[in-house]
C-alpha cells in the first residue's frame, strides 16, 4: 500500500517567495531520505516552493477565479511530500515519526487510492485515461 | 492496547533487519542474532504497552538485545566456571564479545545488512530455506505470515527456518560479502530468491489475495533495497525494472468477475504509468552499467516493449523476437523458447510459430516441462489460426487436462467452446 506523507511546515504559509531551507536542514532531510531509500520504501519525493509564488483557482457558480499567493486565509500549507510503499498504516506513521521536523511542524499521512481497490464501474469510468503516454 | 501491538509490529518491520545485522556482525551467526533480536521484541511486547512506545524504538530494541546477549554470555560462563584455565580464557573472550556487541549496536552499517542478505540467500541452503529466511530476517515477516503466503502449515515453515539456521551454522557459512567470481554467483542467488518471492505473489492463483499482493510488494521493496546496497550491479537494477514493469499491470490483470485477463486483452489505461516510469528508469540504469545483455535486463527489455505499445497491435514483436533470441543464448530454457515461439508467430505468422514451438518442445524433451500446459495451449492457438480446427481442439483439451489452475482452465474452456462452435458450423 502506498502513502503520501505531506509536510506542513510552520510559517510556510507566509514565507517569502525566495525562501530556501538552510543547508543544515537539507542535510538532515537528506539523511532521512536516505533512510527511506535504504529501506526500499521510497517511491517519490518533492519539495514545493512557498505559496507566495503559487496561485489558487477557486470555483463558484461554474466560474473559476484566480488569486495569487500568499493566501491570507491559509493557516496550514504543504511544503513537500514523500510517497512511500509500506505494509501498513502503522508503518507509514512510524516513518513519519522518524522525520527530522522542528517544533509545531506537522506531517499528514494519507493512503493513496489504488485503482484495483475501486469497484468495477469506477474502474470502467476511469478507463481510457492514461496518466501519461508510455515512454520510450 | 491493540494499537500498541500494531505499532510494535510496524516498528519491528522497520528496525528488525538492521538490528539482526548489527548483532550478527558480532555473533557471526545469523540464527543466534535473529533469536536475540526476537528476545528484544518479546521484551518490547511486555514493556511498551505498560510504559508507552519509547522515543527511539530502534535504539531501545538494540539495548534490549544487547542485554539479552550479555545475559546469555554470563550464563555460558557459569557453566564452564569449574574448568579453571579454560574458563579464564573464555571469560576474556566473552568480555571482548560483550564490548564488541556494545560497539556494533551503536553503528549499524549497510555492509552488515548486505552480509545478512547474502547469508540468508546462501547456496548451501535449499531454495525454500533461502526464501523463508529472507522473508523472516530481511522482510520482518512472522513465521505465521510466511506460512500463510506459501500455503504451508505454520509448523512446517517453522521447521524449515530452524533447519536453514542449523545448516548455516553447521556449514560455518561466514558472515561476509563475497568478492570476485563468488560475488556474481551469490548475487544471482539473491536475485533468484527475490524474483521467486515476487512471482509467488504475482502468479499464484490460490491462497490469500491480500498476502499475495503483500509478497509481490515485499519483493519489490527488497529489490529497491538491494539496488541501494549494490548500486553497481546491473542485474539488481534490471530485476527491479522487471518487477516494476510486471507489477504495473496489476489492476488490468483481472476482469470484472475476477477472471484472468491476458496481456493483449488488457485495458492499458489501467496500467500504473508512474510505476512503468520507475521500471524504465531502472532498466536504463542497468543498461548504462553495461548489463543490457544479461538475463534480467533482457526480460525487462521484453516487458518494456509491451509497456511502450499504446495498443496490443502496436507491439514491436520483431524486437521482442530478437530479445528472446539473445535470452535463449544465455538461458536455453524451454519456457524462453516457448515465449519466443509466440513472438515469432506474431511476426512471421502461425506456421513459423509452430516450427519454433516444435523446437521449444524438443528442448523440453522428457523434462517435467513436457507436461507444461502452455505447450498444448499455444499449439492449439496457432493451429486454430491456421484453420486446423480439429487438431487445435485436441491440443486445447490436452492443455485443460494438464493445468490445475482454475482461472487458466476457464480461459481454455472458452477457447474450446469457440473451437467447437467453429467446427460444427
Amino acid at each position: 500500500m502506498r502513502f503520501m506523507m505531506m509536510v506542513i511546515p510552520k510559517g510556510y504559509e507566509s514565507a517569502a517567495p525566495d525562501a530556501i531551507p538552510t543547508a543544515e536542514a537539507v542535510a538532515k532531510m537528506m539523511e532521512y531520505n536516505k533512510a527511506l531509500q535504504r529501506a526500499g520504501v521510497l517511491l517519490a519525493l518533492d519539495g514545493l516552493l512557498p505559496p507566495s509564488t503559487g496561485a489558487r483557482v477557486s470555483y463558484a457558480g461554474g466560474k473559476a477565479t484566480v488569486s495569487d499567493g500568499p493566501f491570507a486565509e491559509a493557516k496550514e500549507v504543504i511544503g513537500g511530500y514523500w510517497i512511500i510503499q509500506v505494509r501498513s498504516r502503522q508503518e507509514a506513521i512510524e516513518w513519519a515519526k522518524r522525520a527530522p521536523m522542528s517544533d509545531n511542524e506537522v506531517i499528514e499521512v494519507r493512503q493513496i487510492h489504488e485503482m484495483s481497490d475501486f469497484p468495477a464501474d469506477v474502474q470502467k469510468a476511469a478507463g481510457g485515461f492514461q496518466h501519461r503516454n508510455p515512454v520510450d | 492496547m491493540r494499537d500498541v501491538a500494531k505499532t510494535i509490529e510496524a516498528v519491528w518491520k522497520i528496525e528488525s533487519t538492521r538490528l539482526i545485522a548489527a548483532i550478527a556482525r558480532v555473533t557471526r551467526d545469523i540464527g543466534i542474532a535473529e533469536e536475540l533480536a526476537q528476545d528484544a521484541l518479546v521484551t518490547a511486547l511486555e514493556v511498551w504497552p505498560e510504559e508507552g512506545i519509547p522515543d527511539n524504538p530502534g535504539a531501545w530494541l538494540m539495548t534490549a538485545a544487547k542485554r539479552r546477549a550479555l545475559d546469555s554470555l554470563r550464563r555460558g560462563r557459569m557453566l564452564v566456571e569449574k574448568h579453571g584455565e579454560i574458563a579464564r580464557e573464555l571469560e576474556l573472550q566473552q568480555q571482548h564479545l560483550g564490548d564488541a556487541l556494545e560497539h556494533s549496536l551503536d553503528q549499524v552499517i549497510d555492509d552488515d545488512v548486505l552480509r545478512l542478505i547474502f547469508t540468508a540467500c546462501h547456496p548451501v541452503l535449499s531454495v525454500e530455506g533461502r526464501t523463508a529466511l529472507t522473508l523472516r530476517m530481511i522482510g520482518g515477516l512472522t513465521t505465521a505470515e510466511i506460512a500463510r503466503a506459501f500455503l504451508v502449515p505454520e509448523k512446517t515453515l517453522g521447521q524449515r527456518i530452524s533447519r536453514a539456521k542449523k545448516t548455516l551454522s553447521e556449514a560455518h557459512v561466514p558472515f561476509e560479502t563475497p568478492s570476485g567470481d563468488e560475488l556474481r554467483r551469490r548475487v544471482e542467488s539473491v536475485l533468484m530468491v527475490i524474483y521467486l518471492i515476487f512471482n509467488e505473489g504475482y502468479t499464484a492463483t490460490s491462497g490469500d489475495e491480500w498476502m499475495r499482493a503483500a509478497l509481490s510488494e515485499e519483493a519489490q521493496r527488497l529489490g529497491r533495497m538491494l539496488a541501494q546496497l549494490l548500486p553497481n550491479e546491473s542485474e539488481v537494477h534490471a530485476l527491479v525494472a522487471l518487477m516494476e514493469l510486471q507489477a504495473s499491470r496489476n489492476a488490468a490483470r483481472r476482469g470484472k468477475n475476477g477472471e484472468a485477463v491476458l496481456l493483449p486483452d488488457q485495458d492499458r489505461s489501467l496500467w500504473d504509468y508512474a510505476q512503468i516510469q520507475r521500471g524504465m528508469a531502472a532498466l536504463e540504469q542497468a543498461q548504462r552499467l553495461g548489463g543490457g545483455a544479461k538475463p534480467y535486463a533482457l526480460q525487462a527489455a521484453i516487458a518494456a516493449c509491451h509497456m511502450r505499445a499504446r495498443t496490443a497491435e502496436e507491439t514491436d514483436w520483431e524486437r521482442i523476437v530478437l530479445l528472446y533470441d539473445a535470452l535463449l543464448q544465455i538461458n536455453p530454457s524451454p519456457i524462453v523458447a516457448l515465449n519466443r515461439a509466440v513472438a515469432v508467430a506474431m511476426v512471421q505468422g502461425p506456421a513459423a510459430g509452430l516450427d519454433a514451438l516444435d523446437r521449444a518442445a524438443t528442448l523440453a524433451g522428457d523434462s517435467g516441462l513436457a507436461g507444461y500446459h502452455l505447450f498444448p495451449s499455444v499449439r492449439g492457438d496457432l493451429l486454430m489460426k491456421m484453420g486446423r480446427l480439429a487438431e487445435a481442439r485436441e491440443e486445447i483439451q490436452r492443455a485443460i487436462a494438464m493445468t490445475k489452475n482454475l482461472r487458466e482452465q476457464e480461459l481454455l474452456a472458452i477457447r474450446l467452446k469457440q473451437l467447437e462452435a467453429a467446427l460444427s458450423a
